[in-house]
């Protein structure tokens, strides 16, 4: 089993939900990625790295905010390749990337995923890949051993939903609204009905993200039966309100780590 | 041979496709399964052959340039989209799409763009057939296209300033897209060109077929024979497409002409099939403009409408078939060009379209004294401050 399997394995039998932590790598620089993972490490059960990309169409201001940093930083794959190596060189914690097609295949996808499977990835979220996509990719990571996390929206309909949750594995990304990502005051009306259909449909853990950026709402969706949480442009807004004070910037991260992993603990 | 083949399943051989946001996935079926009934459909086509006819003023005329022919030593005949209602081949595919949007119950519709004359045209199109329009515009493409922002928000649109990355066609369609996803329920991406995830390539080169189409019925009356080469500009490549679909079975010529920018050596140009590699940009697998990591580059072209990184996969499609020839014209020829047409024949083409007609004083030597069909895809009314700034000029 992967560890993002075992991961879930683990916070079910201690009937906790899972916190997956979101940060674009190389944000504000390279250098501060790994202290930032290090930190969020704590409390997050989950790691998810972004690999900066010139064009994410699915992300709101926020992250592209953090995006255009890192590439400004001159974050490249190969940087953020780097940097999950050293990540892995002191802890387990189960590293999943998020980047768009174009990253992927660019290197060829075979190559793309060996590297990074190597270097320590467990699993991967490319957002504008949809299933019928997802062949390519999905051969090689089932090759290395590593999960392709597939999405699924509010929008989605119940031949895509089964036909998603059937090629899904680590875990399933619940789109929780119809937009991008970035932090909101509310939680979408959308994301209760879909937890409870697509809990009826998948075989593996779903977690849900885009918006999620209060303990409130990591308590709501964890309630309404999801297994997890992912959290982005909450944790990328204290990075972006801090570039001047890293020791400021760390640590709120830790404190609003804290904060939602204990959310998600005290639901069951 | 090619026509109607393609796509199959989506795509042009191995490009094209649909890689976008799984929130999108269902509305790109919806769209293609309400086009593939409404397209046979008596009604619909009769609606759009009226309205093309009434409101767009199609057929346009196919003029043979005499003036222009005797300076470059070919008989060229120019295919006059820039007599189309709004000055350009755009209203082809807003009119049509529109009335799609319409078909499907949306109330609003969305588009990108670069040069302003698709903005223009969806503006036009939603007027008139009563649908909210937001245009999504890069600030770069606001500041040397003033008059056409002028023109959309006349016609009732909100336009809509996209300030991130090169502020230009690329970030406008991002931001479109982004806008689709999050209000995908009420509203239409009206996409202006070849590009983006299928069916989009498809919907749009059949809009705009009408333009080879009317050619070919054309020519053969006024010449009684096929062209011996047909050119046109190519950005995202609509007009390209529109004009050549008709001729992919004959014995024709073709020539997509992209944007040389400062000239390929430089890097700093628009011509991702001349110079580019393959990969995924909005939504499709086609030729881009990227780095070694897969960064897409930014563009240089003097014609915001050409300046896009990125290239329908039809066209990717044709490049790797051999069927069309694709080269590219600096900055300077299509300058060179606009004047050319401006003295010789009295018709300010587009910048873009200039860049055709460069291309004549560079087409191979067995072309001397043969039949040759320009598309003169816009009229250049919009271009003049940037022409008089490229010469020198002040207005």
């Amino acid at each position: 089993m992967s560890r993002i399997g075992a991961k879930f394995e683990e916070l079910r039998s201690k009937g906790e939900g899972a916190l997956i932590a979101f940060v674009t790598a190389g944000d504000p620089k390279p250098k501060l990625t790994l202290q930032i993972v290090q930190t969020l490490a704590k409390h997050a059960d989950i790691i998810e790295l972004g690999i900066p990309f010139s064009d994410p169409i699915a992300d709101g201001p926020t992250i592209q905010g953090a995006t255009g940093r890192a590439l400004k930083a001159g974050t490249t794959p190969e940087t953020v390749r780097e940097i999950i190596r050293q990540i892995r060189r002191t802890s387990e914690v189960p590293l999943v990337v998020l980047t768009y097609y174009n990253i992927v295949f660019k290197p060829g996808v075979d190559k793309f995923v060996r590297d990074f499977t190597v270097a320590g990835m467990d699993g991967i979220v490319i957002p504008d890949l949809p299933v019928e996509e997802a062949g390519k990719v999905l051969k090689e990571t089932k090759k290395q051993g590593a999960d392709l996390i597939l999405l699924v929206a509010p929008t989605t309909t119940p031949e895509r939903l089964k036909r998603i949750c059937n090629t899904s594995s680590g875990f399933l990304y619940v789109v929780s609204l119809l937009g991008v990502t970035g932090a909101r005051e509310r939680l979408s009306g959308l994301v209760k009905p879909l937890i409870a259909d697509v809990r009826k449909t998948s075989r593996v853990p779903v977690a849900v993200g885009f918006g999620i950026s209060k303990p409130e709402h990591v308590k709501e969706v964890i309630r309404a039966g999801a297994d997890g949480v992912i959290v982005g442009s909450a944790f990328v807004n204290l990075i972006a309100k801090n570039l001047k004070n890293r020791q400021k910037m760390l640590r709120e991260l830790d404190r609003f780590g804290k904060t939602l992993k204990a959310a998600a603990r005290l639901v069951h | 041979m090619y026509v109607d083949k393609f796509p199959s399943k989506g795509k042009f051989d191995r490009f094209g496709g649909q890689f976008v946001p799984e929130t999108l996935m269902p509305a790109l079926e919806d769209l293609e399964k309400t086009y593939t009934k409404l397209k046979d459909d008596p009604k619909f086509k009769r609606e759009l052959d009226y309205y093309l006819r009434e409101y767009a003023g199609r057929p346009t005329p196919l003029y043979l340039a005499k003036n222009l022919s005797k300076r470059v030593g070919m008989k060229v005949y120019l295919k006059r989209e820039d007599l189309a209602h709004t000055g350009a081949h755009k209203i082809n595919n807003t009119v049509g799409q529109a009335l799609l949007a319409k078909y499907m119950g949306k109330t609003r519709v969305i588009a990108e763009t670069g040069a302003g004359q698709h903005g223009v045209a969806t503006a036009t199109a939603a007027a008139m057939l009563g649908l909210k329009c937001d245009v999504y515009m890069g600030t770069k493409d606001m500041e040397r296209q003033r008059l056409n922002v002028f023109r959309m928000r006349l016609l009732g649109a909100r336009v809509i300033p996209v300030e991130s990355g090169s502020c230009t066609l690329k970030d406008a369609i991002n931001e479109a897209l982004r806008d689709w996803t999050t209000n995908v329920r009420t509203t239409h991406y009206l996409l202006g060109s070849v590009v983006g995830p299928h069916p989009y390539p498809m919907i749009v080169r059949d809009f705009q077929r009408v333009i080879g189409r009317e050619a070919k019925e054309q020519i053969l009356k006024a010449e009684e024979r096929l062209p011996d080469a047909i050119i046109a500009c190519v950005g995202g490549g609509s007009n390209a497409i529109g004009i050549f679909y008709d001729f992919l079975d004959d014995s024709v010529e073709l020539y997509g002409i992209e944007a040389g920018g400062k000239g390929l050596k430089t890097g700093r140009h628009a011509a991702p099939l001349c110079d580019g590699s393959e990969g995924v940009l909005h939504g499709s697998y086609s030729f881009v403009m990227q780095d070694k990591f897969g960064q897409i580059l930014p563009t240089h072209s003097i014609s915001a409408g050409l300046d896009y990184p990125g290239v329908g996969p039809e066209h990717a499609l044709m490049k790797l078939r051999g069927r069309v020839h694709y080269d590219s014209v600096t900055d300077d020829e299509a300058m060179a060009a606009f004047k050319l047409l401006s003295e010789t024949e009295g018709i300010l083409p587009a910048l873009e379209p200039a860049h055709a007609i460069a291309y004549l004083k560079k087409m191979p030597p067995k072309f001397k004294s043969k039949l040759i069909v320009v598309n003169l895809s816009g009229r250049g009314d919009k271009d003049a401050e940037v022409a008089a700034e490229a010469m020198g000029v002040k207005v």
